[in-house]
């Protein structure tokens, strides 16, 4: 593990290669806002259906200013946050429960298949008569559409679990609360953070197909109401400012698996 | 301490529910601190024995013994080096070889202390903050046996712990094996189906049959040691190498 000129010429080259795919994805934000500029400028599409960055970031100001926005984006983080710790909690315990008791499968397939294959859109206004217009529904929303991704990574991280490390972990007398800190968290560990993913990014939706259906605050309603009085810019502002949360709550899972899963990238590196 | 086989013997159900023998029956003694090599074809089953003296498997029919008491689960003075390195690919070197000892409850200063003791003579000191996936095979391998030497086990199960390295360090590695195990003498088991090794390692070599494994023959090795890698190519060395081929081709006529 010495340091040559060589491995650290090599060093520098794949430093420059992870700057320049970091940078990419910006450049094609930047690419994206002038051709929307070029085309707002030559009016190739009525403003009103499709308005300038300019008239966007207006509005963006003054929601910001008035404080609306603010608290639109406070109530759907909120049932987000809540949804997301009701539905990744269920589902990592009961895929847990599920990966260790396979009958248990079979006796709750039936729900949870049924559950999965039905479109939440469908079933959301059910959800808003039994838990009313308030943040609740919206926080079963949520969780009902995130606690698919975090059941099934989780039976699958539990399922794959080395039988080689159990029969290490047997002969060392190790307990079953051991043989869960030791080997099986930290072995589904990527499995369940990619699930974890999967999860943060459906509970946007979740949250905002809630609020569509019926309810008082949140970015789901300033759409809807943005929308009735012609204010595209306020579409498009709410609009960006999911993609922005949904962004963020994905980065963060990322962070996550950069801080724990240091294995995983020494291994193929 | 002493382990011993009686009528040991294991069956397996296959894909139609009918048994399928895959060991035995197989009796046999093995003495304390001495060092013996189960020698067999592939599939014999000597890994299948392996995992019953390790207590992690329960014959269909005989029992295995450790001390005069049954083996029935673990037992904590014996140790198992698996046949691929079996380490966790998500902890250094110093935290695999600490396993054991964070099962026991020591605390992390204290594992970490014990195992840097060890680094050295595993040859492994510039490693401890290194994963699995970035070892060479030779080193994963001693980080392996590290993790039995940790345990001060006094009976070592070896299932053909060198099958994966290249000729060169696999001599290098069991010579290593010798050495490390003169500064404290222990009950060796190690399966193997090297001819070389088992004759270079063992004070004595069990030979198995085919599927389902039976004893065939009971070779001492009465070779001076300490043992070094210059003795293969001696008389004594190669008659009883020589002999044991011979009672391997014997039974398979």
């Amino acid at each position: 593990m010495q340091t040559t000129t060589v491995s650290r010429d090599f060093q520098a080259r794949q430093k420059r290669q992870i700057l320049l795919r970091r940078l990419c994805p910006l450049l094609t934000i930047l690419l994206l806002l002038l051709f929307w500029q070029w085309i707002t400028d030559r009016e190739i599409i009525s403003p009103i259906l499709v308005p300038s960055p300019a008239d966007v970031f207006a509005a963006f100001a003054s929601a910001l200013a008035d404080g609306s926005l603010a608290r639109h984006t406070m109530t759907t983080l909120g049932e987000m946050m809540y949804g997301l710790l009701l539905g990744v909690g269920v589902g990592l315990a009961l895929g847990y429960a599920i990966a260790k008791a396979p009958l248990l499968e079979y006796v709750l397939s039936p729900i949870i298949v049924a559950f999965q294959s039905t479109p939440i859109v469908a079933y959301a206004p059910l959800l808003i008569i039994w838990f009313g217009t308030g943040p609740s529904s919206k926080v079963v929303t949520t969780a009902v559409i995130v606690f698919f991704p975090a059941l099934v990574n989780t039976i699958v991280g539990i399922r794959s679990v080395s039988p080689r490390l159990r029969d290490l972990m047997r002969s060392l007398n190790a307990g079953p609360g051991r043989t869960f800190r030791l080997l099986e968290f930290p072995s589904a560990l990527p499995v369940i953070l990619a699930g974890l993913k999967t999860s943060t990014t459906l509970a946007v939706i979740g949250a905002v197909v809630g609020e569509f259906v019926g309810s008082g605050s949140g970015l789901g309603v300033l759409v809807i109401m943005a929308r009735s009085q012609y204010n595209t810019p306020l579409v498009v502002v709410t609009v960006l400012t999911m993609t922005v949360i949904a962004l963020s709550l994905y980065s963060l899972v990322a962070l996550l698996e950069w801080r724990f899963l240091v294995w995983q990238r020494r291994a193929s590196a | 301490m002493k382990l011993r086989a009686e009528n040991l013997a294991v069956s397996f159900h296959g894909p139609n529910g009918d048994l399928l023998p895959a060991l035995g029956p197989i009796s046999f003694t093995v003495a304390d601190d001495q060092f013996v090599c189960l020698l067999g074809p592939s599939g014999c089953g000597k890994s299948t024995l392996i995992r019953v003296l390790a207590g992690l498997l329960q014959p269909s029919t005989g029992a295995a013994f450790c001390d005069e008491e049954v083996i029935k689960r673990p037992l904590t003075g014996s140790a198992i080096v698996f046949q691929d390195t079996n380490l966790m690919p998500w902890r250094t070197v110093l935290d695999n070889i600490a396993l054991p000892l964070e099962i026991a409850g020591m605390s992390r200063s204290e594992r970490y202390s014990t195992v840097r003791k060890l680094l050295p003579q595993l040859n492994l000191e510039d490693f401890e903050r290194a994963y699995p996936a970035e070892l060479s095979g030779g080193m994963a391998q001693r980080v392996a046996l590290g993790r039995v030497i940790v345990q001060a086990p006094q009976v070592w199960l070896l299932d053909e712990p060198f099958a994966a390295l290249d000729a060169l360090t696999r001599e290098t590695l069991s010579l290593e094996l010798l050495r490390l195990r003169r500064r404290a003498r222990q009950t060796i088991i190690l399966v193997t189906h090297d001819i070389n090794e088992a004759v270079l390692l063992a004070d004595r070599v069990i030979v198995m049959s085919r599927r389902p494994g039976r004893l065939v023959a009971d070779v001492e090795i009465d070779l001076p040691r300490p043992r070094s890698a210059e003795m293969i190519y001696q008389r004594d060395f190669l008659q009883l190498t020589k002999k044991i081929r011979d009672l391997i081709e014997e039974q398979r006529a």
